[in-house]
């Protein structure tokens, strides 16, 4: 069984050496990609079958016994976050296949994004904060490529800054890293819970304010963000979109492990709140003021990230589990919706919502796909974001933090409006634009786009809908995740041995 | 001797920050590169004393042995740092032969911002005309 943890790491990277090989035989590198994709998702499902049957699954990397050997450890929450990430990155793989000039002369599209997702499989999975580190730096390497492939110069300029301020919190990373070291002499993270517990409680706090600022930098929380809108929104739409559904909930990630794994008895629950109540606020506030959809969904990246700060700042089983819910609705439907923002960009050549017009009668596919995304987003129900909402607000209730839930209610009605502004603007109303009003008036009033891209922006689209759907079963899930994040005694016991 | 090498650390941090705030993108890789070897540092200091070589039959029942483990650590930070800058070298290559200059270009929200003052500016001139 213990293959299974290997897999998600060691398939990907595999691949990506085939593929790299394969330089400049493009259909060879697809064929190598998806079917390793494919591969990693199945081997996903077996994982969290094999979770939800046995418990916690480890493996000690080279039979090196655990705190001096690395550890690979997969519980209930890595194996949701694992599953719903992998799904995501094979559709958006599907998606950037169809659309023209994002594979066809960038030979390392493929290699690149492979390592991604060994990187992002390998945050999820292992069990050793220095590793951790090593799968950052493999997941951003590749994102630095991706994010400037094509090297026009506005993405230069922003990919400078999205390399500039994660290789900033990576050295601050280091530094975290040497001070635990320092202070316990382990970098193996279950091993860390047992012997950071023994510290004084002011080194306690030192530590975990230092990583949830390096974690928060990562995740782009309140006062850690002001890059996230800027150097997104610049790449390809594929690119865009799998770092918008995946990379900073990475971040949200190890903030959650390290908080409540590490630091159970000093988690801040108030500047969590504090923070995710100005994330919340400050993100939709940003994405009010824009006039682009890619920007506009930019700045909602960063207000959903506060309701995942809000369910763990409350720090109870329900509380936790509406984020870890919470956050496997939030990955395909912020993916879903920068899909659907790039058919509209594939067919109309712009996303300003000033030049874009009647887009559902042009493409009526295309307006039901982002409605569908869009209103998941706001959290309407029956839509999944409702129920993480409704998650996360009773938990803030029974908890008895008014206002933090009074904010969040308010910045939902916020979310609502910001996507009825996009609704206004692209799909209903008119192009102001001439060239395109031009296509209209010659009879062209279809527009196209390629078969592929339409087909995974559906594909995704139905994965929001079955998380809405199997509410139920998944919020179970995130229940059980919730109680042995807060109980770690299994993952403890089921690591050292 | 660790005094000396804490100081190091704190030197080369404080140089790569105020490397980092300048406006020039060469100067702010420079400066990302002194607070990577100051964290790489750290983490040798972290590890304590120097001791022989941690390698079986290398040291004997009562000799101090280094600690191995900072150390592999900070290989690995150098050679990821390492490839990084050098990927951040040649950005700064390709953004230099784009825009012929070394300065970091305002973002969109700065130039929109700007722009809006220059338009309310020229306004306010017509009507004190």
């Amino acid at each position: 069984m213990s293959v299974l943890l290997v897999l998600p790491i060691a398939l990907p990277l595999l691949a990506a050496a085939v593929a790299i090989i394969a330089y400049n035989q493009r259909t060879v590198q697809r064929i190598i990609a998806v079917g390793a994709l494919i591969a990693v998702v199945i081997d996903a499902a077996f994982l969290l079958v094999a979770v939800e049957r046995d418990g916690v699954q480890s493996i000690q990397v080279g039979a090196w016994a655990a705190p001096i050997g690395i550890t690979l450890v997969v519980d209930m929450f890595s194996a949701l976050m694992l599953i719903i990430s992998m799904v995501t990155v094979l559709s958006v793989l599907i998606y950037a296949i169809g659309q023209p000039g994002v594979d066809q002369d960038q030979p390392v599209f493929h290699p690149v994004y492979l390592v991604m997702t060994a990187g992002v499989a390998l945050s999820f999975t292992t069990g050793d904060l220095f590793n951790l580190f090593v799968a950052y730096e493999i997941t951003l390497a590749a994102s630095y490529v991706l994010i400037t492939l094509g090297g026009r110069r506005e993405q230069i300029r922003s990919g400078m800054t999205y390399i500039i301020i994660n290789l900033l919190a990576s050295t601050l990373f280091v530094v975290g890293i040497a001070w635990v070291y320092a202070a316990t002499g382990t970098v193996n993270m279950a091993d860390l819970a047992v012997k950071i517990a023994q510290l004084p409680a002011g080194t306690q706090t030192a530590l975990s304010m230092f990583l949830l600022v390096v974690f928060g930098i990562k995740a782009a929380i309140f006062p850690l963000f002001f890059w996230l809108p800027d150097s997104y929104p610049t790449a390809r739409m594929p690119v865009t979109a799998v770092f918008a559904g995946l990379l900073t909930k990475v971040g949200v990630y190890s903030i959650i492990r390290t908080q409540t794994l590490l630091f159970p008895q000093h988690v801040p629950s108030t500047i969590l709140l504090v923070c995710a109540g100005l994330t919340m606020v400050i993100g939709v506030l940003g994405a009010i003021a824009q006039n682009d959809m890619k920007r506009i969904l930019s700045f909602h990246i960063v207000s959903q990230i506060g309701y995942m700060i809000l369910g763990l700042g409350l720090f109870s089983v329900a509380g936790v589990a509406g984020t870890v819910f919470f956050i496997f609705h939030q990955i395909p439907v912020k993916t879903a919706l920068f899909l659907a923002t790039g058919l509209v960009e594939e067919s109309t050549g712009s996303t300003a919502l000033s030049k874009v017009g009647g887009m559902i009668r042009r493409t009526p596919l295309v307006a039901g796909l982002f409605l569908l995304a869009a209103l998941s987003l706001a959290g309407i129900p029956p839509f999944s974001g409702f129920v993480g909402k409704l998650g996360i607000i009773q938990a803030g209730f029974s908890a008895g933090e008014y206002a933090i839930v009074g904010v969040s209610l308010l910045v939902s009605l916020l979310t609502l409006f910001s996507m009825i502004k996009i609704w206004n603007g692209v799909f209903l109303g008119t192009a102001e634009d001439p060239t395109l009003r031009l296509a209209a008036s010659t009879g062209e009033t279809r527009l196209s786009t390629p078969v592929l891209m339409r087909g995974a922006t559906v594909a995704l689209v139905g994965v929001t809908l079955a998380v809405a759907l199997f509410a139920g079963p998944i919020f179970d899930l995130s229940e059980r995740a919730a109680q042995s994040l807060l109980d770690p005694s299994d993952y403890i016991e089921k690591v050292l041995g | 001797m660790s005094v000396l090498s804490a100081l190091i650390v704190a030197v080369l941090f404080a140089v790569g920050v105020y490397l980092l705030l300048q406006r020039t993108l060469s100067r702010i890789i420079l400066g990302l590169a002194l607070m990577g070897h100051s964290a790489n540092l750290l983490l040798m200091v972290v590890g304590g004393r120097a001791g022989k070589a941690p390698i079986i039959g290398a040291f004997g029942p009562n000799d101090t042995v280094a600690d191995p483990l900072p150390q592999a650590l900070a290989l690995t930070a150098i050679v990821i740092s390492f490839g990084i800058i050098a990927f951040l070298l040649a950005l700064a290559y390709r953004s230099w032969v784009l825009t012929e200059n070394d300065e970091v270009e305002d973002d969109l929200e700065d130039a929109r911002i700007a722009q809006l003052g220059e338009a309310e500016m020229r306004r306010w001139w017509r009507r004190s005309e």
